[in-house]
């Protein structure tokens, strides 16, 4: 199959990202020759063990940890699933939950729905986020009591970038006894995490965020934090995530994170800039155009921009005949009849939510792709202004 | 990503008659910024009745787009009563279909026509003067129950992707569930109050809807040398053939209704609506 992908300005790399030609090299062996179970005797299967330790410890020192701190997963998901769960077992006399209003469904609808997985009654506690996106610290320490299990707070949001203080929150829950769970999904890569100095216990990420494969993700678990497993089975992760591993997306995984570490000075200097010329040019090309999030606590590759009174999708579809690749908060979109959890939250008026475009991107993109989107997005707008009966009205 | 048809595409990419009739005879706005999608569509009609220019102005989807722009070309030419019988089906059907999720484009398309016509006439719209069950979308009572009957509508679901009604907090979905019942039974039942219905699957429902019309309901049958036989299920939507005596029986529709559903109701799952297989 061709996917003309040469011809495709991909800016949506919060939603998948591009397999770095570095992590193919590095997992093909393991997809042809090296097919050896790493849990068997012999040195067939022996040596493919020792890709994983390896790739255990790229992964911790991305991250900062150590390397029995790091279990694989299937994914982001898995990991958030199995971190909150855990903490509901470990603490059963515990029923309370803090959270946000603004998480990925993997964890919103978890925390949503956690009284059918335990059996027990749960109070969630659901942080309000002010209008850019960020929290009110005050809040969360008063939603902190005495039978609050677990944290769980995205480090970064999928859809403006927003960057919450977890360090900080993670401190504030560990005084109080409270475990604290941080999906970073879309934090790890882009910004610099050092867990040895923190006090998170839980941090989800995934593979296919960071130039690594889909299928593939981690859960940090914090030294000493108690644990129960989510998938029961073999001994593989040392009891703590049974199933064979998926041994060459492991070692991509790996690769990826050794990549990342090198490239995060390019990240936010590079891309950081690239983001802010098309963040920039677009404000002030196209009329009646916002930023969604704060400015500066933010992910250096993502912009979310609301082009009032057009809708997401056929701005999207718009983009699409110039192959240029990015999301939108808008209803029609998202399959749902609603606009973007994220962004009702912050209070953005449905006229600008339906018209939500996010652009994320990386280190593969460059300025003549931005100059060019920037060429091409004020005439889509224009058109589709041109058609919506609430813009002449203005 | 949807799945469009080459239709679809093209009315979105390349829509005909966007604008705005000049001192138009009938003008239809319909939905809103809030709802998603909102459509302004403006209609000049002659004195003998002729629809001679149709223009419209959408904020939506690329279906939202295309329903809008296929409505204006369905209806240029037509007599105000033809036009008056276009369905939303018709407008879907001239796409060459829809997203099953979109329909509701489609219907907005119809709501539109149907407002400008009423806006051209000087009469006031019976649907707007229903019963508002989804306060989400505001959709009323009486646009569900049209929309059930025109696309023959079988589940919650369905009436969502068609209205939109249900879509947003899910509040109203008892309420829509019981529409649903009302309007299919056409009124010869009264609707039940169904309390959190038990989710069974189709061959569930099937294996214990079988055993019960074995069990109970043939041998009553039976004695009046009548039977009767399961035809298909559809979600909640029991399709049965009455034979043997029954067949030319006068009270046959009072038998499926007052004994076999009754029966049913009680022993399977109380939604179930029985119908008479065609």
């Amino acid at each position: 199959m061709n996917c003309d992908a040469d011809k495709v300005i991909y800016m949506d790399n919060n939603a998948t990202t591009r397999v770095a030609p570095e992590v193919v090299d590095a997992m093909m062996p393991f997809l042809t020759d090296c097919y050896g179970n790493p849990s068997s005797m012999y040195n067939f299967g022996g040596q493919v063990g020792k890709a994983i330790t390896k790739a255990r410890g790229q992964v911790a020192e991305l991250l900062g940890a150590e390397s029995s701190e790091i279990i694989f997963t299937s994914c982001g998901t898995e990991s958030d699933s199995t971190a909150i769960l855990s903490a509901l077992q470990a603490f059963p006399e515990k029923r309370h939950i803090v959270t946000t209003r603004v998480e990925h469904p993997a964890v919103k609808n978890l925390c949503e729905n956690v009284d059918r997985r335990t059996g027990h009654k749960h109070r969630v506690t659901r942080l309000q986020v002010e209008s850019d996106g960020t929290l009110d610290m005050a809040r969360y320490e008063e939603a902190l009591a005495d039978d609050t299990s677990i944290v769980s707070v995205m480090w970064a949001n999928n859809e403006t970038g927003v960057i919450f203080p977890v360090e900080k929150m993670a401190s504030m829950a560990k005084e109080r006894g409270i475990l604290f769970h941080t999906d970073a999904v879309q934090a790890v890569g882009k910004i610099p995490i050092n867990l040895g100095e923190l006090d998170i216990d839980f941090l989800s990420l995934s593979g296919h965020k960071l130039h690594a494969p889909k299928g593939v993700g981690v859960l940090y678990v914090k030294r000493g934090t108690p644990f129960v497993p989510f998938l029961a089975g073999g001994h593989q992760e040392e009891g703590r995530r049974g199933g064979t591993e998926n041994v060459a997306s492991i070692v991509g995984l790996g690769k990826a994170c050794e990549l990342a570490g090198k490239m995060m000075a390019e990240e936010n200097s590079r891309v950081k800039a690239l983001r802010d010329r098309l963040e920039e040019g677009l404000l002030a090309s196209v009329p009646k155009s916002m930023l969604n999030g704060h400015k500066t606590d933010r992910l250096p590759n993502t912009t979310n921009i609301s082009f009032e009174f057009v809708e997401g999708e056929a701005i999207l579809l718009h983009m699409n005949l110039y192959n240029i690749c990015a999301s939108s908060g808008s209803a029609c979109t998202s399959g749902s009849l609603e606009p973007s959890h994220v962004l009702r939250a912050m209070g953005v008026p449905f006229t600008a939510a339906h018209g939500s475009i996010r652009f994320s991107l990386s280190i593969y993109n460059t300025e003549a792709e931005v100059d060019f989107v920037l060429e091409k997005m004020p005439s889509i707008i224009a058109e589709l202004r041109e058609m919506s009966p609430f813009w002449n009205a203005e | 990503m949807w799945e469009y048809t080459d239709k679809v595409q093209q009315h979105f990419l390349h829509p005909h008659n966007v604008g705005e009739v000049e001192n138009p005879s009938g003008t239809g706005d319909v939905g809103s910024l809030a709802c998603g999608d909102a459509l302004k569509l403006t209609l000049k009609i002659d004195k003998d009745e002729r629809i001679v220019d149709a223009k419209f102005k959408t904020f939506g989807c690329a279906s939202a787009i295309a329903s809008s722009s296929a409505l204006t070309l369905m209806v240029t030419g037509m007599t105000v009563s033809e036009a008056e019988k276009i369905t939303n089906e018709d407008i879907a059907d001239y796409l060459g279909g829809l997203p099953k999720e979109k329909m509701h484009c489609s219907v907005m398309g119809r709501e539109a026509l149907e407002a400008a016509i009423a806006d051209y006439r000087g009469v006031t719209l019976p649907m707007a003067e229903g019963e508002v069950v989804c306060e989400c979308f505001g959709v009323t009572d009486l646009e569900v129950i049209r929309a059930i009957k025109e696309s023959d509508l079988r589940s919650v679901e369905e009436i969502t992707n068609f209205t939109k009604a249900g879509g947003g907090c899910g509040k109203c979905e008892d309420r829509l569930r019981d529409i649903l019942q009302a309007t299919v039974s056409e009124g010869t039942v009264t609707p039940v109050q169904i309390e959190g219905p038990k989710r069974m699957t189709t061959l569930q429902k099937i294996k214990k809807i079988e055993e019960v019309l074995e069990r109970e309901i043939k041998p009553v049958l039976r004695k009046d040398g009548g039977d009767i036989e399961l035809v298909d299920v559809d979600g909640d939507f029991v399709m049965v053939s009455l034979r043997g005596a029954c067949t030319s029986c006068a009270k046959s529709q009072t038998t499926l209704k007052e004994y076999v559903e009754k029966k049913l109701r009680e022993l399977v799952l109380e939604s179930l609506i029985v119908e008479a297989a065609k």
